[in-house]
């Protein structure tokens, strides 16, 4: 074996690797069949636009993501993604893929019937930019709205592993926005202007769940980020890549709070009294 | 002139992942106006995959830890290439790096008496790494995104810098598009800091997302900066080789922090071949150790025994996957078993939740009933920009290079752990560096119009030729050449054919044409990309030549053993006119204090004293 295609074999890594250990592979690969799938691909801007057809020919586990890589290199160089880490780490390729909001990169393509058209268009709640990318920067500008960490003074930075498992799960919130665009505050009445939506809901939850944190975010629940909108239909967290409980673990206690505070008549004469 | 708008800020950070944060979190702190620029959303760089933790010695389970320990296990793992002053601040300052994300907000796991819990990881004396599960990157950028905007920086999302203008050899701004209307930005600044990661991107192979295309190092190259130790590219020993989708994903080194087993197709545990004789005694003589480590650490207890052999350093794990398969002991996909099914499925699920769920929906594989099948995959640049250790400044005034863009900090083997926490301490550095800097100027250098105008004449090109290749051509011509050329092992003739590849690859990529317009268009995008893999390639590829010996992550066909006279040098790339010229620099010599923490007698690894 030249020097080449030793180091090919890994550079090309495992690719090559296989090279080496090529028998199995090869048959391996021999016994799945090649067989083509149809993608309709949203291609449009905020002018207008309509689905277009592609035939992508189909590997083991591939993705929806890798088709569309498949179609950017072979049929339409210009067509607009927004992706990252291909892993289900980052949250970056957010669409709708056959009417269900989902990471293009966790869509396998072995999950769709053989010859039934896989559909792709862009999340429905964000403006379009192009193709299958969304203008998402309202995201951002509620992120820094939310009043941010600050540990309460003198905390001792100690805590148990258990007290800090909740709001660990609401940490894991990758910021794809699915849950964003299939909620039907933002998505059908469109309220971003008074609702922050369930991502932000999650993260103040992991504000508040902190072990040390000391500040009061029931008025801002209240308030700015509208939490009485949501009327815990579950539709986020059905979505949630990362399994996050958004309404059960999240939303509705940060609820409770907001009624705690501002609407249980019990708790509003016990503070007249005793004045706390 | 074609429109665009301007920008002005003090100090311009490019790159948002966790080295570029944390320096302008840190700028801002000293009262600079700091423009943050990335060619992604807010959030969504690299740091975010890293998983399995941020090395510091903290010394919370094993006490005999300290930074002189951390110090030397970083030399060691860079075969003694590394800036011996980046080590030594980077081990110092690790610990207060951890506990100010704490302080920000992060959520590290606990031990049993509450403190920041830490794992295990290759190369690595003691349990070392703080960390969250197994998505450690996502807590640390998510905490220093939320503390960077509300101090108040101005994010630039998905906007790609394509240019560094100097006025009389000084940094004076930088010309950029957006990528969601193909508009052009000029930002006027006083300083820059480097901040983009990574080249796995010129390979097919790879860990790495779309981003990393050697941007950083490409810019600081063609202003003038040197490179340096850019052979020394990391292949990570575990990516997933099955199914084809996903070939090249990480497979977190925190499965072998946590007990993770590698057999070849035999059933053998081939670690033990593998071991370098000189740290052999560092690691488990047979199993029965192997595994009283194991219950100690699950325990959180302290131990005699030593750690598991696959518990060493990223280049050996590697070469050794890669040499099993190789003489036909690989997996059924050409990989090798890593096995952590031995373990209770709960364990598993609740330390490595993120592998767990990878391997089950993208391979079918339930990790917590089977093995997986893993190889190597292009990882971790460790060259880069040269960079001054105290304050993160290149040879070209007003510019600074913090995180993987830089160089110097993990010589020629980068331990696992030790880039997170390289983020943050010499990310603040940087950002520290390029406040002063600014503070220093008087007035905002000038940028001729001449040069911003050839720059977007330059970048408009490819929209203009009536013929010629998809930039996706030369792209994957690129990635098969790097990939069969100046992979793992390497050998002079191959290196040879590489470069005069890279060459007819610059012509072909002078020559692309793209279709469509200038709104979020990833063939334009990419058109760009290519200029900046190439120059990275080729500093890659030059470098490789040159170091006629096999260390750390280089290795020689032809030149097996280490040769000492290159184990005083840092291989060095500068622009020279239009090319390139590649030589060896001194390496800075240790302090003879730091020297003497290596004569002392070997430390038996894993006792407790």
């Amino acid at each position: 074996m030249s020097a080449g295609a030793v180091a090919g074999a890994i550079a090309g890594a495992t690719a090559g690797a296989a090279a080496a250990a090529a028998g199995a592979r090869v048959k391996a690969e021999a016994t799945t069949a090649k067989r083509e799938a149809v993608l309709r691909v949203y291609r449009g801007d905020a002018s207008g636009g309509q689905e277009v057809e592609y035939q992508v020919p189909v590997e083991t586990g591939m993705v929806v993501l890798d088709a569309i890589h498949w179609i950017q290199a072979h049929q339409a160089p210009d067509l607009a993604v927004r992706w990252n880490c291909k892993a289900a780490k980052c949250g970056s390729c957010s669409a709708e893929v056959n009417g269900k909001p989902a990471l293009m990169c966790k869509s396998r393509m072995e999950r769709f019937a053989p010859g039934e058209p896989i559909v792709v268009r862009p999340m429905k709640t964000f403006p379009i930019i192009r193709d299958l990318v969304t203008d998402v920067s309202w995201n951002f500008e509620v992120n820094q709205r939310i009043p941010p960490f600050q540990p309460r003074a003198g905390a001792e930075w100690k805590w148990q592993q258990h007290d800090v498992d909740r709001a660990q799960e609401f940490r894991k919130c990758i910021e794809c926005f699915l849950c964003q665009d299939v909620c039907h505050v933002l998505r059908s009445h469109e309220l971003k202007h008074q609702f922050a939506g369930p991502r932000f809901l999650v993260r103040i939850a992991g504000l508040e769940m902190h072990p040390i944190d000391g500040v009061d975010r029931t008025p801002f629940l209240k308030d700015s980020a509208g939490i009485g909108f949501c009327n815990i239909t579950k539709c986020c967290t059905e979505v949630c890549p990362e399994d996050i409980h958004i309404t059960d673990n999240a939303i509705i206690p940060l609820k409770e709070r907001v009624v705690d505070r501002f609407y249980d008549p019990v708790q509003m004469v016990w503070r007249a009294i005793t004045g706390k | 002139m074609e429109p665009f708008d301007t920008h002005e800020h003090e100090v311009l950070v490019i790159g948002a992942g966790g080295a570029g944060l944390r320096a302008a979190i840190e700028a801002s702190a000293m009262g600079c106006s700091v423009g943050l620029v990335t060619k992604s959303l807010l959030g969504k760089a690299h740091t975010v995959m890293a998983e399995g933790g941020i090395a510091a010695a903290l010394a919370h389970l094993d006490p005999q830890d300290g930074w002189q320990t951390h110090f030397q296990d970083t030399m060691k793992g860079g075969s003694f290439l590394n800036h011996w002053r980046m080590a030594q601040l980077h081990a110092q300052e690790s610990p207060d790096r951890v506990r100010e994300l704490e302080q920000w907000g992060a959520l590290f796991d606990r031990t049993p008496d509450g403190r920041i819990l830490q794992r295990a990881f290759g190369g690595h004396t003691w349990k070392r790494l703080a960390h969250v599960g197994d998505r450690t990157g996502l807590e640390m950028i998510r905490t220093l995104q939320d503390r960077g905007v509300h101090q108040g920086l101005d994010v630039y999302m998905e906007f790609t810098v394509t240019k560094l203008f100097t006025d009389g050899g000084r940094i004076a701004g930088a010309l950029a598009y957006r990528r969601d209307t193909g508009r052009f930005v000029l930002f006027r600044c006083k300083a820059i800091v480097i901040a983009t990661g990574g080249v796995g991107k010129a390979y097919q192979v790879t860990s790495n997302s779309w981003e990393y295309t050697g941007d950083g190092q490409t810019l600081a190259f063609e202003a003038g900066a040197e490179l340096i130790d850019m052979e020394f590219l990391q292949f990570h020993p575990t990516g997933m080789v099955w199914p084809p989708g996903v070939m090249g994903l990480l497979v977190t080194e925190g499965v072998r922090g946590e007990g993770g087993i590698l057999r070849n197709s035999k059933g053998e545990r081939f670690m033990w071949k593998y071991l370098p004789e000189a740290r052999r005694h560092e690691y488990a003589a047979d199993e029965a150790e192997a595994r009283a480590w194991l219950d100690a650490a699950v325990e959180g207890q302290q131990t005699e025994a030593r750690r598991p052999p696959e518990l060493s350093t990223r280049d050996n794990v590697s070469r050794a996957i890669y040499t099993e398969v190789r003489e036909g002991r690989g997996t059924p996909h050409g990989g090798a078993f890593l096995d952590i099914s031995y373990m209770p499925a709960e364990r598993i699920k609740k330390k490595l939740p993120s592998m767990y769920h990878q391997f089950k929906e993208l391979a079918d594989v339930d990790i917590t009933a089977t093995p997986m099948e893993v190889g190597p995959t292009t990882h971790y640049m460790m060259g880069g920009v040269r960079v001054e250790p105290d304050t993160g400044a290149a040879t070209v005034p007003g510019l600074f290079a913090a995180g993987e863009a830089s160089a110097g900090m993990h010589g020629a083997n980068r331990l696992g752990g030790n880039s997170l926490s390289d983020l943050v301490v010499f990310g603040r550095r940087a950002g520290a560096g390029a406040a002063y800097y600014a503070k220093g100027l008087t007035a905002t250098p000038r940028i001729p119009d001449a040069e911003i105008e050839a720059e977007m004449r330059g970048l408009l090109s490819p929209f203009e030729r009536a013929s010629g290749e998809s930039p996706y051509e030369v792209h994957r011509a690129l990635q098969e050449c790097m990939g069969t050329n100046v992979g793992i092992f390497r050998i002079e003739k191959d290196l040879e054919t590489a470069l005069a590849t890279l060459a007819t690859l610059k012509q072909r990529a002078a020559r692309v044409r793209v279709e469509g317009g200038r709104t979020y268009n990833p063939g334009w995008h990419l058109a760009r990309d290519l200029r900046n893999m190439l120059v990275v390639s080729e500093a890659i590829t030059r470098s490789a030549l040159l170091r006629k010996e096999s260390r750390g992550a280089h290795s020689r066909l032809d030149y097996t053993g280490l040769d000492p006279a290159l184990g005083k040098v840092n291989m060095c790339a500068k622009r020279s006119g239009d090319g390139m010229q590649v030589g060896p620099t001194p390496l800075p010599e240790m302090p003879a204090e730091l020297k003497a923490l290596f004569d002392a007698a070997p430390q038996p690894a894993g006792k407790a004293t």
